[in-house]
């Protein structure tokens, strides 16, 4: 871990009220994101954590959704209870979020400068015309070309990779300290996914700014990030460096995320082929004792039912919750 | 946009064009002869009703004679009001103006209803707030216009004596008098008509809103901090009101039908009341005109609400 | 990777989905309560409708007559009770004249495609775009008198108005049905009979007219509503059923000019005309709500 925590998160939880019982998304998340560091949060869908995410900003629906407990520190200063007027002057100035599907998270019926000169109106004070040069600039500087020309346009006046990159250029328009992107590649086609990413990590340069990245993709974990945090049915169960965790993975889940993945150089792992984790993650309402990813467990024995696994590890820089790690154990 | 609103006014007037076959073809089919009743009437004169005859050419083949009277229609000759001795052109245009008050005033004031009712019950979806605002708008429009106003005479003229529940054309007095006897008697017939559109529109706000509340781009406005305000009224309403022209839209011949039922309870001299007195005096080409004339202002404020929905989407500008 | 659905509480039936509908199960009972007194009603209070007695003229609600009286003395209970039959029958067989009509065209529009389609589509459009109330005016003003001498005054203004009100309601069955035929004939299951060489109106009749079942419903439900609406209209304007066939919307005609001195007449029949239209509609939403999984409260 490098530089003074921007964002730490302290045993987060978030619960959805339905009409079938309680979802408790996250259960109890912690990390930390210091100045400048691209930090993955990986998961499968529905782990969590996406809802980890816009809990940062407050940006899940109350109600249904609703912080139980746990503490969101900024800079040191906890925004959960944090006023909603006040929550505003965070969003977007410091902290700006971008969002899985370029195609629906901008406003169909606003030109692209407009949406752009609005948050710049609204954060950095400036006038009509300026917000609008502003936007330009940005336009330009995410690479969307002839800008001056295309600010008017409309959103369904560009493809799905331009407009994440007007996405990214509105996010990035009140120079934020902390980006939060939500899956911002996963809609898109594997060309466009590259350049996206090589563009955030030009921004984040740039800007000198960290970026919590969200995904499913180990792919895109080694390729962008510097540490990477992995969510289970709403728990971190393992967090390191990434290049620590791609080759030394404590938790049995990890290795099967990791083994998950489609190998360029041709290799297909031990086994010859591409390895799927057998089951499928548990309901979200359920609420077993034990380790929640001990019934998909190879590892799994008696005592993972009984109780959960804290995070814990001989190193304090690769942290996870597994009674029985393959690290601790000679390899089967 | 000049070639759209070309195209626009073009469809328009071929749905006119639609119409007045409609009409005329209803009328071609009817049994009998429309001016037999005429004939036995001492009141008028031979030559008047042979002229009409012939305008109507009653022995010609039927699409010969309907672009006859088409193109007498087109050249302002609406035909003689043979009860009230006059033009019928001259007739509507007297009366036309009270209709288009009532139902102008009455949809302003749904609006002012229906789209602050509509978007809170949707920023709370099953709140009491919502539940009691659903309720009040199935209340409202399952009760019939016709009811409501005698309920309302019955409340507000009889019962409690504060409204004339008669609408005078000729009221006596003159400048703030005027202006306050004006007000006085256009409050029932409005807001009966209002409610009754009220109650509907504020369920399809309501829906809209609701589907729209939950896009990626309301979460995308929030992430910027705009206040509450702002990302409901700028991001949600402007997109909600889409589909809600669509609705309102669909919905203006039950709009027009309403008229009818309001300004023949309070006596509202539109052409609504002129249609049903019409009807009882058999007057033929007074009923054809006023129907006529309902038919194209449905297709004109269709027209207009074609127009409106090309402006709040900018999405259909490329097509 | 492979990620399975979570176990979610098992999908509710098309009835648990009604049920959930509170003002949907009222409109119901409340429905069918009107339903059983107008049509069992006569059997027990046997009061003639048309006896007239002037010594009880404009009489308030009493143990001789529950409802009052109207200006000749006649009996309300018995007239609503008689005009609730016509007044339902009337919405039930114009919705049904609705629903074929328009199932009908919406059919041959889904199924043919191409031009005869895009005629169907605009004549449809068309007619949505003519303004109801006044045709139908115009309609019955021009056609009374020749059916009426026909087949009587009663059964002639009884087939009038069905046809017209059922006439002038067809189009958003049509538009409905067609589509439904143009989102379900790509399905798998049309597919799959058509690969299996099922004829063209196989096709339809058991494949695809089920399916567009649900939606059809809703809407006909509401048109019952509609036609009743459209019915006490023409009659409150006095050009629907004559004098003796006190439909509900003929009571209120005759009895609004007397508001002032009798205003339980109007009350009355304004109030079952209320009650079956709100029931309806009550009934529509929560048909709604049951037959359509995606609009799920």
């Amino acid at each position: 871990m490098t530089g003074t925590p921007l964002l730490e998160i302290q045993d987060l939880h978030t619960s959805f009220r339905t009409d079938g019982g309680t979802v408790r998304s996250v259960r109890g998340v912690s990390l930390t994101v210091a100045k400048g560091e691209t930090v993955a949060l990986v998961g499968e869908s529905g782990c969590g954590k996406s809802v980890t995410a816009h809990s940062v900003l407050k940006l899940i629906p109350m109600p249904p959704g609703e912080i139980t407990a746990g503490r969101i520190l900024w800079q040191g200063r906890d925004l959960v209870p944090l006023p909603p007027r006040e929550m505003n002057r965070i969003r977007a100035r410091e902290i700006a979020i971008i969002f899985q599907e370029p195609m629906t998270a901008l406003n169909p019926v606003y030109s692209v400068g407009e949406q752009i000169a609005e948050v710049v109106r609204l954060q950095m004070r400036l006038g009509r015309r300026a917000a609008m040069d502003r936007a330009v600039e940005m336009l330009d500087l995410v690479g969307i070309p002839d800008a001056r020309r295309r600010v008017g346009d409309f959103p369904h006046q560009f493809s799905g990779g331009m407009r994440q990159r007007v996405m990214i250029a509105m996010a990035l328009s009140c120079e934020p300290q902390l980006l939060i992107a939500d899956e911002p590649t996963t809609a898109l086609d594997v060309t466009i996914q590259a350049q996206i990413l090589d563009l955030l990590e030009e921004m984040k340069e740039r800007l000198g700014m960290a970026i919590l990245l969200i995904t499913h993709d180990m792919g895109v974990v080694a390729e962008a990030a510097q540490r990477a945090v992995v969510m289970y049915a709403g728990r971190v169960i393992e967090e390191g460096a990434v290049d620590r965790l791609f080759t030394e993975p404590a938790h049995p889940y990890t290795r099967g995320l990791i083994r998950s993945i489609p190998r360029l150089d041709g290799g297909l792992g031990r086994h010859g082929r591409l390895q799927t984790i057998p089951g499928s993650i548990p309901s979200q309402y359920a609420d077993p004792a034990g380790c929640h990813f001990a019934p998909r467990c190879p590892l799994a024995q008696a005592d993972c039912l009984a109780a959960q696994p804290a995070m814990s590890g001989p190193d304090p820089d690769h942290l996870y919750a597994c009674f029985h790690s393959p690290l601790e154990a000679p390899a089967p | 946009m000049a070639s759209f609103l070309l195209r626009r006014i073009l469809i328009a007037l071929l749905s006119i064009i639609g119409a007045s076959i409609v009409l005329y073809a209803v009328l071609a089919l009817a049994p009998g002869d429309v001016f037999g009743e005429l004939v036995s009437n001492p009141g008028i004169p031979p030559d008047v009703i042979a002229n009409m005859r012939e305008k109507l050419g009653l022995d010609q083949p039927i699409h010969i004679r309907y672009v006859n009277w088409a193109m007498a229609m087109l050249q302002g000759d609406w035909g003689y009001s043979l009860v009230n001795r006059v033009d019928v052109g001259q007739l509507i245009v007297q009366r036309i103006p009270a209709t288009l008050m009532v139902v102008g005033t009455a949809q302003i004031l749904a609006l002012a209803i229906a789209l602050p009712v509509g978007v809170l019950a949707a920023m709370r979806p099953y709140s009491l707030f919502d539940q009691i605002a659903s309720t009040l708008a199935f209340i409202g429009f399952s009760l019939p216009t016709f009811f409501t106003g005698l309920l309302f005479i019955l409340l507000f003229s009889i019962t409690l004596d504060w409204l004339p529940f008669i609408y005078r054309s000729d009221l006596e007095q003159t400048g703030g008098a005027w202006i306050w006897a004006q007000l006085r008697q256009s409050i029932m017939p409005v807001t009966v008509l209002a409610l009754f559109q009220a109650a509907s529109w504020t369920r399809y706000v309501r829906s809209s809103v609701l589907e729209v509340i939950k896009l990626d781009y309301v979460v995308t406005a929030r992430s910027k901090g705009l206040p509450e305000r702002v990302v409901i009224l700028k991001h949600v309403l402007r997109n909600a009101l889409i589909p809600v022209v669509t609705m309102v839209a669909l919905e203006l011949p039950v709009i027009f039908g309403g008229a009818i039922v309001t300004e023949q309870i309070f006596r509202v001299p539109g052409i609504g009341s002129l249609l049903i007195s019409s009807i009882m005096a058999n007057d033929t080409p007074v009923i054809m005109a006023v129907t006529f004339v309902f038919a194209c202002l449905v297709i004109l404020f269709n027209l207009i609400a074609d127009l409106l929905y090309r402006w709040l989407d900018p999405r259909i500008k490329l097509q | 990777m492979s990620v399975g659905p979570a176990a979610e509480p098992a999908a509710p039936t098309t009835w648990q989905r009604f049920r959930q509908h509170r003002m949907a199960l009222v409109g119901t009972v409340v429905l069918g309560l009107l339903l059983t007194v107008v049509l069992l009603g006569p059997l027990i209070w046997s009061v003639p409708i048309d006896t007239i007695d002037f010594r009880a003229r404009l009489a308030l609600p009493s143990a001789a007559h529950p409802l009052g009286t109207d200006d000749l003395g006649q009996d309300l209970l018995a007239r609503l009770l008689y005009g609730g039959r016509v007044s339902l029958a009337v919405g039930l067989c114009a919705m049904l004249v609705a629903v074929v009509i328009g199932t009908l065209i919406g059919a041959i529009a889904g199924m043919s495609r191409g031009p005869l389609d895009a005629f169907l589509m605009w004549v449809t459009d068309l007619f949505l775009a003519l303004p109801t109330l006044p045709l139908l005016l115009l309609i019955i003003y021009l056609f009374r008198d020749a059916l009426t001498g026909l087949v009587g005054p009663e059964v002639g203004v009884f087939v009038l108005i069905i046809a017209v009100v059922g006439g002038l309601r067809w189009m958003p069955v049509a538009r409905l049905v067609r589509a439904q035929f143009l989102t379900i004939r790509e399905r798998e299951f049309v597919e799959a009979a058509r690969a299996l060489g099922a004829s063209r109106l196989r096709q339809v009749v058991q494949h695809i007219l089920p399916n567009a079942l649900g939606p059809v419903i809703v809407v006909g439900t509401i048109s019952v509503a509609e036609a009743i609406i459209a019915e006490s209209t023409l009659s409150f304007l006095g050009l629907g059923f004559p004098p003796d066939t006190p439909t509900w919307g003929r009571i209120l005609f005759d009895a609004k000019d007397f508001l002032s001195i009798a205003p339980h007449w109007a009350l009355f029949p304004g109030l079952a005309i209320f009650l079956t239209v709100l029931s309806i509609n009550f009934i529509g939403d929560g048909l709604r709500d049951a037959l359509d999984p995606r609009k799920v409260r």
